[in-house]
């Protein structure tokens, strides 16, 4: 995990008395909407549609119980007793009161947490792999290098006021679990000749409009790897677009520069930045390693796990993914009951995760872009135990991957920027496909939905991606196909015209059923319409 | 008809221009026809209302009703959380919002 040193701890602190002035300036009208709006957005307070609501950071998508618990203290205190953890690996509350919100932030900060930098034109929450330290494929622990950009990117002055938001993403391992390649920057940790480094990829994204980001270096040294990112942002920050809202993301100018131009102003800066001294010394990469160091694992017995209980055995085989410990497993917590909310979880379910996490997984949990939970480090013998406890708590779907597992953004119930329901439409969809074996027999299928074309809910790359709209005031849902957010990225296109609710929800059994009609041994939805195209399914939608 | 709505300043609950003050619930909303901006000003900087603005709206022989789905969401809560809107405790409260 990782550790404030004291300057993290001054830092926050001192933001939060700073907020707290800024907040009762507020309330006595010593300062106007228009001025404080960027000064709570920098804070993590927006104005949603019913009240405020704070987004707290969760560094790359890691926490402990302590922290876990106190995401379940806020919920019940300050909020309506839940919490919506979100596609960034982050958590929103979504009633906060202004008034409240620096005691709130106050709290955060005696567990190492804050909402700096979760908007705002500024390098936001690094997300990562949420399996880092666990992956039986992993090569490099991703945490290590998000902790170090991280450090780097709070507070640094050259880059709060980029043209637009900036989002990184780190990984480890081939397996992209964290759409590594549709973020502004994707660093993917490899090694090459026994020398670790990073294959940066810059200018992916979703929104308006989605791109895969292009690879900028295939190999930049470890020791490098904090000053050609300085000089990645410089030259963004340099030419981007301020003149267009639209046209402001990186993705923007790599794709009107083009790659080469790109990489070519990157180099040229990285050989000047490189000269300033920015990488850290030896002695602090080796403090960060050591937040990260193996828990103490303890020896495989052997003891094979009991599968005699049919519906723990479901889970295991959908839920629980292979550890490099001999002995243990990653456990994924699916918060994406039949019927519900997905990304919620009570106060009550929140603590619960938190008390597994303490007693069953060295005292780790990880948020997931998926808007799921982890527990990276389960001994295999605690699984059943663990299984017990969260499915008495509404907390053991077995669908992880399956088309029940929907990232769905807030959309219109909450989000002020929606034009369409997204949370409605995901309910609908996993009580028409209700029954479990149904799911597991249409088997992996990541179906994705936003409310609108910001693409929160990460449309773009579900194998079944839906857009809402606002059609002449009504709701309306734009359908695509053949998404990926993996390392076999790749965009949806569009089906055709788009349906109401109940017409895409028609639509998306349509679409299952022919796939279950078309595919090939072992395929998987998307496969068998990456071999077969468009064509009949859109016959199956509009025929 | 043309309502007045925005956000409680200090709590951020959606509220409704009532001809005398703020009110939480549409159906105390009155018409402002063309005055909308000028008491909207006003309203904004004696900081009564945080981002306030007009919208259009039918009246209904149960109140008046905003044109727009986004602002029907807003005056009564979201349409996934029944138990968290301003009529928690009736179950057809929703029924005109979508």
């Amino acid at each position: 995990m990782y550790k404030y040193d004291t300057y993290d701890q001054q830092m926050v602190d001192n933001r939060v008395e700073e907020f707290r002035d800024q907040v009762k300036r507020r309330l006595a009208g010593q300062i106007t909407e228009d001025q404080f709006k960027p000064l709570r957005l920098m804070n993590g307070l927006y104005l949603q549609l019913h009240a405020y609501m704070l987004r707290v950071a969760i560094p790359y998508g890691t926490l402990d119980s302590r922290q876990m618990r106190m995401l379940a203290h806020i919920a019940r205190k300050y909020d309506r007793d839940y919490g919506h953890f979100t596609t960034r690996q982050n958590i929103q509350f979504n009633w906060i009161k202004l008034e409240d919100t620096p005691d709130i932030l106050a709290e955060l900060a005696t567990v190492e947490m804050h909402a700096i930098q979760t908007s705002g034109n500024c390098i936001r929450n690094i997300s990562a792999d949420q399996y880092a330290g666990a992956a039986a494929d992993e090569v490099a622990d991703p945490r290590i290098w998000a902790e170090l950009l991280r450090q780097w990117s709070s507070f640094h002055p050259e880059f709060t006021y980029l043209p637009r938001k900036f989002k990184i993403c780190v990984i480890g391992a081939d397996e992209d679990r964290a759409a590594m390649r549709l973020h502004d920057i994707g660093i993917q940790m490899v090694m090459r000749d026994g020398v670790l480094g990073g294959r940066i990829h810059v200018g992916g994204g979703m929104g308006r409009t989605p791109m895969i980001a292009p690879e900028i270096r295939d190999f930049v040294p470890a020791d490098d790897l904090l000053s050609y990112l300085e000089a990645c942002l410089r030259v963004y920050n340099r030419y981007g677009r301020r003149d267009n809202i639209y046209k402001a993301r990186i993705k923007i100018l790599v794709h009107e520069i083009g790659a080469d131009e790109y990489r070519r102003q990157v180099e040229e800066e990285f050989i000047a930045v490189k000269a300033l001294g920015l990488d850290p010394p030896q002695a602090e990469f080796e403090r960060i390693t050591q937040m990260f160091a193996d828990p103490a694992f303890v020896a495989d017995d052997g003891t094979a796990v009991d599968r005699s209980d049919p519906d723990f055995a479901l889970w295991l085989d959908q839920n629980v993914k292979p550890h490099k410990q001999p002995g243990y497993a990653i456990v994924n917590i699916s918060l994406k009951p039949q019927g519900g909310i997905p990304g919620d979880a009570t106060s009550a379910q929140i603590d619960l995760m938190a008390d597994l996490g303490e007693r069953y997984s060295f005292d780790e949990l990880r948020v997931t872009h998926a808007q799921n939970i982890v527990l990276p480090h389960v001994r295999q013998a605690d699984l059943y135990t663990v299984w017990q406890q969260l499915d008495a708590a509404g907390l053991a779907p077995a669908n992880l991957d399956l088309i029940s597992d929907i990232i769905a953004c807030p959309g219109l119930d909450y989000c002020s920027l929606a034009n369409a329901r997204s949370i409605p439409l995901a309910q609908k969809i996993t009580e028409r496909f209700a029954d479990p074996a149904r799911q597991r027999d249409i088997g992996e299928l990541k179906l994705k939905i936003s409310g609108c074309i910001n693409a929160c809910g990460h449309h773009h790359a579900g194998h079944i991606g839906i857009l809402g709209v606002d059609k002449k005031g009504t709701e309306n849902f734009q359908l695509s196909l053949g998404g990926s957010g993996a390392e076999d990225v790749s965009l949806g296109k569009i089906t055709g015209p788009g349906f109401d609710e109940d017409g895409v929800v028609d639509a998306v059994e349509r679409v299952t059923e022919t796939y279950l009609g078309l595919r090939e041994e072992g395929e998987r939805f998307l496969d068998t319409y990456r071999r077969v195209g468009m064509a009949p399914f859109k016959e199956a939608i509009y025929g | 008809m043309k309502l007045l709505t925005g956000n409680d300043l200090p709590s951020g609950d959606v509220v409704w221009w009532t001809g005398q003050g703020w009110s939480r619930h549409v159906e105390d909303a009155v018409d402002v026809g063309d005055q909308g901006e000028a008491i909207l000003r006003a309203e904004e900087g004696a900081r009564r209302v945080n981002v306030p603005y007009v919208i259009d709206a039918t009246l209904t022989p149960e109140g008046p009703r905003p044109a727009h789905i986004k602002d029907r969401i807003r005056a009564l809560g979201p349409t996934v959380r029944p138990d968290l809107t301003l009529k928690p405790a009736d179950p057809n409260a929703g029924s005109w919002v979508i």
